[in-house]
């Protein structure tokens, strides 16, 4: 089996709001092209970990290594760069509502790229056409559904090629159906373009389906309960917690 | 980095070689289409031996020659393409639904203005269903049975009243100052600038303290409450106050009307007041008159007549402002720019039914000789 490359080290993390911790000595590694999953109940930290590997809210204490780079000393420029090499999906898409679908697609592009307009027109095109929305490029977020909404904050997220993506519970809001699409999107955008992926969710039909390395989070102990592929985790589980967890509570 | 296609014996063969990453020749990719939208029933061949690194640059390039290929029906013969650049452009020529979206027509010039006259006439019923609606809260109010939280009201109170005093007091004297500098223009050159003290005190306390008042508290306070419950728009809150059965106008509307209808008055007469100060400021430093003469001229020029109307001014003013912030609020659409639209129209609108209503006020003022 081939050891892939680590490409996030979290290391010794601690968030805390004030005096307030929420989590404390956080330890994992993401490798390259995985698709990892942070689990846990509602209000656990899940999306404050999320917040914290984006750099949108600093850590307390530990070191976060994104290809080797100390993400919580680094300055902005460094930030910038590696922020550049990531996307996000917002639990809501987040699309700019003033701008049509192929405004907010084409913002990065124009932000971080000295493309043309032309190739930046293509561009949009492409992602439009891999998230299956080809052709929606002059509608408004407003002009269409919540899983359409998802998806075009997903060709956002890919405009620049990133080499992570981060989903913030990605089925949220979404019909089965259309979450088993997100899903499917998903593994797809993993398995072509060799992406890393970090879902944070805690649908557990999403957290089979695509994960292949996670980490659960304890809101009782305020630290990791349990790492490791989620259907290991089932198959084993190192506690109650994860157990009830991925079993929905039954016995 | 380079984009090679060799049409020999009508058979168009795509090379690449080397690496894509952030390719863009144009000429190339011109010349690619141009040979493609030749083919009639050929086939077309990617060789993709030699190909090193690539980015979404070159999936674009092939994402439009198969697009292309599929439309026409030709056949594409990928030799050695990467698994996942297959993988990729498979997704991308996936289509799970189409747009379909009606543009919009664009209407003879009297039909335009007849769809425009209908949304002014519906825009009109609206907000008179609305006025009605709030009418119709004041009287559940009187009667105890709105939905009215005194803590709402406080809030509102407390947003509408000392944390507007710093910018209506400096608003003011400045309003006051420009008065007396102008009206010192010409009762100077008539040796009359001590009536520049009543031209000041008149103007202040009858009209063009409330208007200022108005004008502060339109752009502070009715733009803020357009943006609030803007935002309970976009968040689902008002439909679920509708689906509680709670009236809008009960919950959301009096608590901000009671508010604002209490403080403008009070404002206003803080304006008069800083105004007369501005005023005194111009005619005391720049004027020579002392401050005694100024006193007397401000006190024999002041009547409860122009104060009343004053006050009246700004009662009508706080209800329209606060009507207007709550109207386009509670209609605002379901996306951040509706509520920037709504904040825009709720300032804009206060302030011209603002003068609206004055003109009406001052008309009936003149008839009834007040």
């Amino acid at each position: 089996m081939i050891k892939k490359a680590p490409q996030i080290v979290v290391k010794d993390v601690t968030i805390a709001y004030g005096d307030f911790v929420l989590l404390k000595d956080l330890n994992f590694t993401i490798n390259k092209g995985d698709v990892f999953i942070i689990m846990g109940g509602s209000g656990c930290g899940k999306s404050s970990l999320l917040r914290v590997l984006t750099g949108l809210v600093p850590t307390a204490k530990g070191q976060i290594l994104i290809d080797g780079v100390d993400f919580t000393k680094a300055d902005q420029n460094q930030k910038d760069e590696i922020m550049k090499r990531s996307g996000i999906l917002y639990q809501s898409g987040a699309l700019f509502s003033s701008m049509t679908l192929a405004e907010n697609i084409a913002l990065p592009l124009q932000q971080y790229t000295d493309y043309s307009s032309k190739l930046i027109a293509e561009l949009v095109d492409l992602k439009l056409a891999l998230v299956g929305l080809y052709g929606f490029g002059d509608f408004y977020p407003s002009e269409i559904s919540g899983g359409m909404k998802k998806r075009a904050g997903l060709a956002r997220a890919l405009a620049l090629d990133p080499e992570i993506v981060y989903f913030d519970e990605p089925s949220a809001g979404l019909d089965p159906i259309s979450s088993k699409l997100l899903d499917d999107l998903i593994l797809d955008i993993n398995k072509s373009l060799g992406t890393t992926i970090v879902v944070v969710t805690h649908e557990l039909a999403s957290i089979f389906a695509i994960g292949n390395n996670s980490v659960f989070l304890d809101a009782s102990i305020k630290k990791i309960g349990a790492s490791g592929n989620p259907k290991e985790l089932l198959q084993n589980p190192p506690n109650d917690n994860v157990y009830k967890f991925l079993t929905r509570g039954e016995k | 980095m380079q984009l090679k296609s060799d049409s020999k014996n009508d058979e168009l063969k795509l090379i690449l070689s080397g690496d894509y990453l952030n390719y863009d020749d144009n000429s190339a990719k011109s010349a690619l289409r141009e040979k493609v939208s030749k083919l009639k029933s050929q086939d077309i061949e990617i060789d993709a031996t030699h190909l090193g690194k690539w980015d979404s640059t070159l999936v674009v390039v092939l994402f439009e020659l198969y697009r292309t290929a599929q439309q026409k029906k030709l056949i594409i013969k990928a030799n050695n393409l990467p698994q996942n650049l297959q993988k990729l452009i498979n997704l991308a020529l996936a289509v799970d639904r189409k747009p379909s979206k009606n543009d919009e027509k664009k209407l003879p010039f009297f039909e335009n203005v007849g769809a425009k006259t209908l949304a002014i006439w519906d825009s009109l019923k609206k907000s008179g269903l609305f006025s009605y609606q709030v009418l119709v809260s004041i009287k559940r109010f009187f009667a105890g049975k709105a939905v009215f939280r005194q803590i709402d009201w406080l809030f509102a109170l407390e947003d509408c009243s000392y944390k507007a005093v710093g910018i209506i007091s400096l608003v003011s004297f400045m309003v006051g100052l420009i008065l007396a500098f102008v009206g010192a223009i010409q009762l100077r050159t008539f040796g009359a600038q001590i009536y520049v003290a009543s031209l000041v005190a008149i103007g202040m306390t009858r009209i063009m303290g409330a208007i200022m008042a108005g004008v502060v508290m339109a752009g502070r306070t009715g733009a803020s409450y357009a943006a609030t419950i803007g935002t309970m728009q976009v968040n689902e809150e008002i439909d679920a106050l509708k689906t509680m059965g709670i009236p809008v106008t009960d919950f959301l509307v009096l608590p901000r009307i009671a508010a604002l209808s209490l403080t403008m008055p009070l404002l206003t007469i803080l304006a008069d007041f800083m105004g007369v100060l501005g005023g005194a400021a111009v005619g005391v430093g720049m004027l020579n008159i002392s401050p005694n003469e100024y006193l007397d001229y401000t006190m024999n020029a002041l009547s409860l007549d122009n104060f009343f109307v004053g006050l009246f001014h700004a009662l009508v003013y706080g209800i329209i402002i606060s009507m207007c912030g709550c109207y386009f609020g509670i209609y605002c659409g379901r996306n951040a720019d509706s509520v920037g639209k709504s904040t825009t129209m709720a300032v804009v609108s206060s302030i011209v039914l603002m003068i609206v209503a004055t003109g009406i006020i001052t008309l009936l003022l003149e008839v009834f000789k007040v």
